[in-house]
């Protein structure tokens, strides 16, 4: 039972021939505003609900490898990664939760987000129709699912941000945000008499500990967290869930930031809440944390949860035209 | 490691204690948000002889339809228990239901409902979706999957070794409230 399982996935040319997009696949990046993003989109959700990011991988093995052989949580964490070597050579969802899917896109001038917004929600419904995605979009009232992970009512489903920057290039980042990490998630309000947490670093620091202590295993710990110092209560959330897309094991640019991070980390993963709340050492994978402006009156820390299954991935298409994928 | 098979004798469920680890063989019925509130509000009689000595699986699987119109599981791993927590305890006592897989555990009234009923709360990886849905045999049955759709449907499947933790037990235990209160006792000191 308390074999280490290896996390072996198969190699990069067994996904890339797997791939949706014909062999040798370009965009026609000298018409970005007739650019079709519908087929590089879903290849981009084949691989994310299916194969998770190497740094989380690493992370989950490094996690269990420190816990004692033959554990609840050592054996839990080993399922986990026997379920990502599954999923993987299956090209099957990791999770029945697929997820919200949050969408960021930054592109050059000329780019139509029209057209875009268009061909990401025929990406999300064509994952649906083939099971890569859950249909998890429903009327908040009656609970009616509409079938096709399209918001019934507007278009806020799927959810994309668009940026227009200054580089030749485009990126489609996206994440597959579950419900029961997205419940645990939370937001303080500075001063907080209940906590005893003021206005400043240490009190920011009670606020992480309160709300990891309160998602117990609620969230499929071990969580990744996004933490946002400032905003206001739209910008911090967005901000903390943006935060979630950093690569584990990357420092802050901060330097200040970092510490924190790190020690927090540590300080996290003596609480004992452990893999699904079962008890051990590994309660938090990592935090990315970073400081905004704020409204003098107003002192927010908001608190994005990620499971362990941190579903996410980058599509880049170069200034020729070249797709590549980072997960 | 402790194998059950469903349907389960309550003489049985009596005998297993926090921390057992617990292989599940035969059927078990899905249901989630929506099923429980119809459980507790509607109490449907078609439900009692599919319930009865039987497991309730807090799941909302991702699933496909096959060309000859049966379904194949793809993804089943646990949801978040303790939103059904103001509904279990009733499910189990009007259904006579042994046992309640899902995840995160539950509160006070549910362990009250297992120690009443005798039943246990099973606890599965989350996350694990795809190692699971390996463990479904097949699909039996399916109701209420128009009205709900497919997350929320009352799914009967067949399961083999169906790898389970019992977290609570019909006797009172629960490692949720233990691991809640010293991590709880953790965090005093690390905020003093």
């Amino acid at each position: 039972m308390s074999e280490c399982v290896v996390p072996t996935l198969t190699s990069a040319e067994v996904v890339a021939s797997k791939s949706l997009l014909p062999q040798g696949w370009k965009a026609d990046m000298s018409n970005l505003a007739g650019l079709d993003l519908t087929l590089c989109a879903t290849e981009l959700l084949r691989r994310t609900t299916s194969r998770l990011p190497q740094d989380v991988i690493d992370a989950l093995v490094k996690g269990r490898d420190a816990e004692e052989p033959g554990s609840r949580a050592f054996n839990t964490l080993n399922d986990m990664v026997r379920n990502i070597i599954l999923a993987d050579g299956n090209v099957s969802p990791l999770c029945q939760d697929t997820g919200s899917i949050i969408f960021w896109v930054r592109h050059p001038f000329g780019f139509s987000q029209r057209a875009a917004r268009k061909q990401l929600r025929a990406a999300v419904m064509d994952a649906t129709k083939r099971s890569w995605l859950r249909p998890n979009c429903v009327e908040s009232l009656s609970g009616k699912n509409s079938g096709t992970n399209m918001d019934p009512f507007h278009d806020h489903h799927p959810a994309i941000h668009f940026e227009e920057w200054d580089q030749p290039h485009i990126e489609v980042s996206v994440m597959q945000k579950g419900g029961g990490s997205e419940n645990v998630g939370a937001q303080y309000r500075l001063p907080d008499a209940a906590l005893g947490a003021g206005r400043d670093i240490k009190g920011v620091r009670k606020c992480i500990i309160d709300a990891v202590v309160k998602a117990q295993g609620q969230g499929c710990s071990p969580g990744i967290l996004g933490v946002s110092i400032g905003g206001d209560r739209v910008t911090g959330w967005e901000r903390a869930k943006e935060l979630v897309l950093r690569k584990l094991g990357t420092a802050n640019p901060d330097p200040k930031m970092d510490a924190f991070e790190k020690e927090l980390t540590r300080d996290l993963n003596t609480l004992g809440i452990g893999p699904m709340g079962y008890g051990g050492a590994t309660t938090v994978l990592g935090v990315s944390a970073e400081e905004m402006y704020r409204h003098p009156a107003s002192f927010y820390v908001s608190i994005a949860y990620m499971c362990w299954s941190s579903r996410r991935g980058t599509l880049t298409l170069a200034a020729d035209g070249q797709p590549s994928y980072d997960l | 490691m402790i194998r059950l098979t469903t349907p389960i004798t309550e003489e049985a469920i009596r005998q297993l204690k926090v921390g057992d680890e617990v292989l599940l063989n035969g059927n078990v019925v899905l249901s989630r948000d929506m099923g429980h509130k119809f459980m507790k509000e509607q109490k449907p009689d078609w439900l009692k002889p599919i319930l009865e000595n039987m497991v309730i699986y807090h799941c909302g699987p991702v699933v496909r339809k096959n060309a000859d119109g049966s379904w194949t599981f793809v993804a089943a791993g646990p949801t978040t228990s303790i939103r059904e927590e103001p509904y279990q305890a009733d499910v189990i006592e009007t259904y006579k239901v042994r046992g309640v897989i899902g995840k995160g555990g539950m509160g006070k009234k549910t362990s009250e409902g297992l120690q009443k009923t005798g039943a246990v709360y099973l606890h599965a990886t989350g996350g694990a979706g795809s190692l699971l849905a390996e463990r479904v045999k097949r699909v039996v049955d399916v109701k209420m999957l128009e009205e709900f759709g497919s997350p929320e449907a009352f799914w009967i499947i067949e399961v083999e070794d169906f790898p389970l933790v019992v977290t609570m037990d019909s006797h009172g235990g629960s490692l949720h409230e233990i691991v809640a209160q010293q991590s709880q006792d953790r965090a005093k000191a690390l905020m003093a």
